[in-house]
């Protein structure tokens, strides 16, 4: 193993001690706020697999990530608990199935474009909501009771406790980092990039850019819908405004500032965004305007993202190791 | 004698007012180097899109291996066999050399897609891209990032690319355009040693490379095919002397 790449690993490593550590040093308070905060950098990170490695600028993810929640609401029985165990894997499939769905409509169209018709898609969902009267219209509507973890009957983990429901945010975000590791690294996820990088020459090398993208997107939409789910289930409430282009766009700049080509940046990205806010509420009254500002700020001091800071301190980047390498070959040819 | 692999028939391409290519029939056979040659602006490359697929024709009929593929996409083209190098060069800018070789063999590989393991476990096909890399003359450039690369050598890596998937059929357009006369001379002995089990067409505007190369030689003028045989026919014709070399020409 190389260098830079042992160092991503212990700083991995060290990043999860440190999140597993965490909620035993901080107030309920701050627990609740760090699984909030997880779940926005999982539906980050499932966003990022379509604008930075398919090089797609969705704007209609949010519609995703409210939808799974949506199923959670609907499915849930009024004066008891669904049960996680099969109402997951349906709003998965939801998220999943709209994604298909909306992905094979907008991804024949390009650039501006596919801004503006995903945009319209995320909207009509939105609307859908917000205008029919069968899931609380624009009220919202509740998740009465948290669903549980329960295997013929015996609950087996608590999700009313704060810190199990933290724990069990964080078990699904290293299995989301680790499936769109796998994805990113795969041949799948070269031709992705390829196609992003030269959708010409991709094609011509035979590479099936609809289908590679569709499953790209589909893939993204229905990670996004387990972070729908959690979230669902973490604040016992779905409104329409989860799935409108506000929100789409706030997980774009969680993208933007993280950065674009690793798979976790936009995670920090997100930790970066809702803590900075969280700080801001607290002590300013126009904060909005002086978190713009930090925002525009970011993005043209550190146009890799947050993490490129990284890079700054201690040489290396860890997501861009993998380009590193060959400016340090061409050095010694040169 | 030899095997048509590819055959274009009463090819038309119109563009708003202009023909680019006007009724071009065309053969390229397994074992033989078909050279396509003439002015700026005749439609060679546009002939070549419409027989990749990135353009479809306005009338015509293309057809690989006896099998219609006129309105097949490029990248199923592509899968049936059919391989090409761009004039503009188009490569994957920001990747290395090596791995823009293996994203050529990755896609004709038996799960161009596979969305599980990494890249480094396909050792069938890692050997086609070192291989395609090293006849091109780039291996001491593997790791280069394509963008950092000279004009010349982006050309040749243009080809690895074609070789790293394995074609039955080559279409090159202007293979030796920006490369010095060291790596030409490579790149002519590696199109001529391809055709052995090949079908290729090659445009090429270096004539001295055109007669050491081709088997067959079509003339085209505005769109139109002005002449197409042997080379040594073509290069008598006086038809090709008064259009394509001016009255004085003389090729070669
Ligand atoms: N996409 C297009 N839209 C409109 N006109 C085009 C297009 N592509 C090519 N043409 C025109 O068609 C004609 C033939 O162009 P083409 O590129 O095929 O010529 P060529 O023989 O390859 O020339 P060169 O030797 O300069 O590469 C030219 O007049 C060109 O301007
Ligand atoms: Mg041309």
């Amino acid at each position: 193993m190389s260098m830079p790449n042992l160092r991503v690993r212990l700083f991995g490593i060290a990043c999860l001690v440190m999140a597993i550590a965490l909620p035993f040093c901080v107030s309920t308070y701050y627990t609740q706020f760090l699984a909030k905060a997880l779940i926005m950098g999982m539906l980050a990170m499932s966003l990022n697999l379509v604008v930075g490695h398919g090089g797609l600028v969705s704007l209609c993810h949010a519609a995703f990530f409210g939808l799974a929640g949506y199923v959670l609401a609907l499915l849930s029985p009024r004066y008891d608990a669904a049960s996680l165990l099969t109402t997951l894997p349906i709003a998965i499939l939801c998220s999943g199935t709209a994604a298909l769905l909306i992905g094979a409509l907008v991804l024949r169209t390009r650039g501006v474009y596919f801004i503006m018709v995903t945009l319209a898609f995320g909207e009509m969902l939105f609307f859908f909501f917000h205008d029919t009267k069968f899931a609380g219209g624009s009220d919202g509507i509740s998740v009465n009771i948290r669903p549980e973890i329960a295997i013929a009957g015996r609950q087996l983990l608590d999700l009313d406790k704060p810190m199990t429901f933290y724990f069990v945010v964080l078990g699904f975000l290293v299995g989301v980092i680790a499936l769109l590791t796998m994805v990113v690294r795969s041949p799948f996820g070269r031709a992705l990039a390829a196609a992003r990088d030269n959708e010409r020459r991709a094609r011509s090398l035979g590479f099936p850019i609809f289908r590679l993208r569709l499953t790209a997107f589909t893939l993204s939409g229905a990670l996004a819908g387990v972070a729908g789910y959690l979230a669902a289930a973490q604040f016992g409430f779905v409104a329409p405004q989860m799935l409108g282009w506000h929100q789409s766009a706030t997980i774009l700049v969680m993208v933007l500032i993280g950065g674009l080509r690793s798979v976790t940046g936009p995670l920090v990205g997100a930790l970066v965004l809702i803590g900075m806010e969280e700080v801001l509420k607290a002590h300013l009254d126009n904060w909005k305007l002086v978190e713009g500002l930090i925002i525009i700020g970011i993005v043209i001091l550190l146009p890799n993202g947050v993490r490129q800071i990284w890079s700054m301190v201690f040489g290396a980047s860890p997501q861009r190791a993998a380009e590193i390498k060959p400016a340090a070959a061409e050095a010694r040819h040169a | 004698m030899h095997d048509i692999a590819l055959r274009a028939a009463g090819l038309q391409k119109r563009f708003g007012g202009l023909l680019a290519v006007s009724d071009v029939s065309i053969d390229i056979r397994v074992g033989e180097i078909h050279a396509v040659i003439g002015p700026n602006g005749a439609g060679k490359s546009t002939l070549i899109n419409l027989l990749a697929g990135e353009l479809l024709p306005t009338s015509g009929e293309v057809l690989l291996n006896g099998a219609d593929i006129t309105s097949l996409s490029p990248d199923r083209r592509a899968r049936a066999g059919l391989g090409r190098a761009y004039q503009k060069t188009t490569l994957f800018a920001q990747f290395s050399v090596h791995e823009n070789v293996r994203l050529a063999a990755q896609a004709r590989s038996t799960a161009p897609l596979r969305m599980f393991g990494g890249t480094r476990c396909d050792r069938p096909y890692l050997q086609l891209v070192t291989d395609a890399i090293d006849r091109v003359g780039l291996s001491a450039r593997s790791q280069i990032v394509a963008d950092k690369l000279s004009h010349g050598e982006q050309r040749q890596l243009e080809i690895a690319m074609v070789l790293a998937t394995n074609p039955q059929v080559i279409l090159l357009d202007e293979p030796l355009a920006g490369m010095g006369p060291s790596e030409a001379r490579g790149i002519i002995g590696l199109i001529a040693s391809l055709k052995a089990d090949r079908a290729l067409l090659v445009v090429e505007h270096d004539m001295d490379a055109v007669f050491e190369l081709a088997d067959r030689l079509t003339v085209m003028q505005d769109g139109r095919v002005v002449a197409t045989g042997s080379p040594q026919d073509v290069r008598v014709d006086p038809g090709v002397r008064a259009a394509y070399l001016g009255a004085d020409g003389g090729i070669a």
